[in-house]
């Protein structure tokens, strides 16, 4: 029989299996979130399209011909593009995500279900504008005549690592965000702040190797090298203790992100 | 005496809420949390060893307090008691929405709480795509939903606008929808909270029978409402809660009673200024309701060719208000009789009110109403705004009785009259012609 215990400050010890009896709801609220995107926009679907572009154009203009940055081989739009795969699947997570739980705040306040589902869903959703923008990024490869070798099939780990990345800091976010809506304002300057700060727009080999390790201390530095090491073929040398240190970083951020989120959730209907 | 055949059972539940931090300011900022930081280690350091002073300016507020009972299986009770008793707290506790202080509770089954009808509704997507999704969020599973698909849409009397986004359904056709989805839940225990209280007449009906089967299937039911009609139609038992604590937990008609009759023994009055907070907000409140006969004396029955009267007294702590008083009169059926208000004295409430003490009154005419009971609600609303200062929903009982002597408005026929009300009315009858 289905039996539940309601007691304060109880550290639920089925939280997985429950998130897994959950899982519907979780299915629901991405498919909602997707559908709902592109309703009522001109474009539709065109959008996940044009801003990837758009941004590379930008990015490829300013950086590359506007500060003639080397590219180390690589044509510029794809060392780019490349680095921008995981950059806006971290910013679309974590701008989305990050104020999830107040957006929902009608739901937490009248429905019970982990919590977590939600802050999770914009990882998935972000995941689809992912999977355009890799179509993308072959399509551009054709056309620069530029093949990746095996090294292509390491990008799932590291599409884990970008994952773990995005919801470690999406997680402490949301729930931070719940208490104190200074996140409102504080997300949108980290993602901008962040675009500048990583190296999307340029090759992080241009940073001094003194500097390297502490640069890594960004966990997206490690992410954004790890995908141009996979894809970019043979011209990119991957800083090992520098990877290391943001692979570490990454788990740190989600696992304490999981802790966090779970020890302020069970007063979010409260001080919402 | 602890019995083992519950389905639910609550044992020194508390909640407690800290005023000040929750309930006044509706979110901090990080630099108010900083400030209060940087200002307790300030303390600290020059007092070391005096009590922490941040902690006792905050006001504890028990919302519950001591809540213990049980309920057996497929029993349908209904949660009443004024508004702040606590009665929402205790749903979303049941529901586990919000964490218990104290206490335990213990569940043998599936729960679906409706606290809210639609909720997660999205308006851009269509009435077909919000059923899948409602019934997830209540926790449908997709193979549950699909089979109840076309039971929801026909109970919801959608079936034209089922591709079309519902924000552009009329907000009965929204409410119809979303109510249809939850009563095609089916779990082993129903927790609802006033959700019934929206849609048409006819809508509510129809909801109020679904409800009954839902009981009769054997399924428990928790129902939180101030529609004493329908928990008295609805519910095997009731608890009345008062202040965050269980007053009475008997037969509904028992509860009932109590409730009206706690604050003057059944005389059809309601001092709010002997309770702890008086309904209202920061520029106006309730103190006093009653109603009164013809003899000026409290009274909760009245024949049907007697005239009442009924008085409220309100404050205001604010000048220069423009407020409306309104009487509110729903029926046994749930159904609103009239709402009146003080528009012949002050048509578009521009008379501009003083700080200070008021009484409105307001006289129902004898031979109005049909006999029966209604329950009758208080309100002032502000001018030009469509919110209001309080709005007290079944605060008073009023029953209007047929002695059966009075032939004017019923002949000699002895039988219940249909109608909510039953007016005298002028007639006329007059011989026409021979054939």
């Amino acid at each position: 029989m289905h039996e539940i215990i309601i007691e304060p400050d109880k550290s639920v010890k089925h939280y997985w299996r429950e998130l897994w009896q959950y899982r519907g709801l979780f299915y629901f609220l991405t498919w909602r979130d997707l559908l709902v995107r592109y309703k009522q926009t001109v474009f539709g679907i065109a959008w996940s399209v044009l801003r990837p572009v758009l941004t590379m154009l930008i990015l490829t203009v300013v950086f590359g011909k506007i500060a003639h940055l080397p590219s180390g081989g690589t044509p510029y739009p794809i060392l780019v593009f490349v680095a921008m795969l995981p950059w806006q699947f971290f910013s679309s997570t974590l701008t989305v995500g990050g104020t999830s739980i107040v957006t929902h705040s009608n739901m937490i306040t009248k429905i019970y279900f982990p919590r977590l589902i939600i802050p999770t869903t914009s990882m998935v959703v972000s995941l689809v504008d992912f999977a355009i923008s890799f179509v993308l990024l072959l399509v551009l490869m054709i056309v620069y005549g530029f093949w990746p070798n095996s090294k292509i099939f390491v990008l799932p780990l590291l599409l884990i690592l970008a994952a773990m990345t995005s919801l470690g800091i999406g997680y402490w976010v949301t729930a931070l965000n719940v208490k104190y809506r200074d996140f409102r304002y504080i997300i949108p300057f980290l993602v901008q702040f962040g675009l500048y700060i990583s190296p999307v727009g340029f090759s992080s080999a241009l940073v001094p190797d003194a500097w390297r390790l502490i640069y890594s201390l960004n966990p997206m530095v490690g992410v954004i090298d790890g995908f141009r090491w996979a894809l970019l073929g043979n011209q990119i040398v991957l800083y090992i203790p520098g990877f290391i240190l943001s692979i570490v970083l990454s788990m740190i951020l989600f696992i304490s992100g999981i802790w966090f989120f779970r020890k302020t959730e069970r007063s979010f209907a409260d001080i919402i | 005496m602890i019995s083992d055949n519950y389905i639910i059972q609550v044992s020194d539940l508390g909640k407690k809420y800290i005023i000040g931090h929750q309930k006044q300011a509706h979110y901090h900022t990080l630099r108010d949390s900083m400030a209060h930081w940087g200002r307790g280690i300030w303390q600290r350091l020059r007092r070391p060893l005096s009590p922490n002073q941040e902690k006792v300016d905050l006001e504890e507020f028990w919302a519950l307090k001591d809540i213990n009972f049980e309920m057996p299986q497929g029993e349908r009770v209904g949660i009443i008691g004024p508004n702040g008793a606590g009665k929402s707290t205790l749903l979303k506790i049941l529901s586990r929405i919000t964490e218990p202080t104290t206490g335990r509770v213990h569940i043998r089954g599936r729960v679906s709480s409706l606290l809210e009808v639609g909720t997660g509704f999205h308006p851009e997507l269509t009435g077909r795509e919000n059923i899948f999704l409602n019934g997830a969020i209540l926790g449908m599973t997709r193979a549950e939903i699909k089979r109840k698909f076309d039971e929801i849409v026909a109970f919801a009397e959608v079936e034209k606008f089922l591709d079309t986004p519902v924000k552009r359904y009329s907000s009965g056709m929204y409410v119809r929808l979303a109510f249809a989805v939850a009563a095609h839940l089916e779990p082993e225990i129903l927790i609802v909270d006033e959700v019934l209280a929206v849609g048409d007449g006819q809508f509510q009906k129809k909801c109020l029978r679904k409800m009954e089967d839902v009981g009769q299937e054997g399924r428990t039911v928790l129902f939180v409402s101030h529609n004493m009609p329908m928990i008295a139609s609805l519910c095997d038992r009731c608890i009345l809660l008062n202040n965050g604590r269980i007053c009475e937990y008997d037969t509904t008609k028992k509860v009932i009673d109590l409730y009206y009759s706690k604050d003057g023994i059944g005389n059809g009055e309601v001092d709010f200024t002997r309770r702890d907070r008086q309904p209202g907000d920061k520029s106006a409140r309730l103190l006093k309701v009653r109603t009164l006969n013809s003899q000026g004396e409290t009274t909760t029955e009245i024949r049907i060719d007697e005239p009442v009267t009924v008085e409220m007294e309100y404050e205001l702590l604010a000048d220069n208000l423009g407020v409306t008083p309104e009487f509110v009169f729903w029926n046994a059926e749930g159904v609103c009789v009239f709402d009146a208000q003080d528009t012949p004295v002050d048509p578009r409430g521009e008379l501009k009110k003083e700080k200070g003490l008021y009484l409105a009154r307001c006289h129902i005419p004898p031979d109005f109403l049909n006999d029966g009971t209604y329950y009758i609600g208080f309100l002032l609303s502000k001018a030009f705004k469509t919110n209001w200062h309080f709005n007290e929903k079944d605060i008073l009982m009023l029953r209007i009785v047929d002695p059966l002597d009075n032939i004017i408005t019923r002949g000699w026929y002895s039988g219940k009259i249909p109608g909510v009300v039953r007016p005298v009315l002028q007639w006329e009858s007059v011989k026409m012609s021979y054939n």
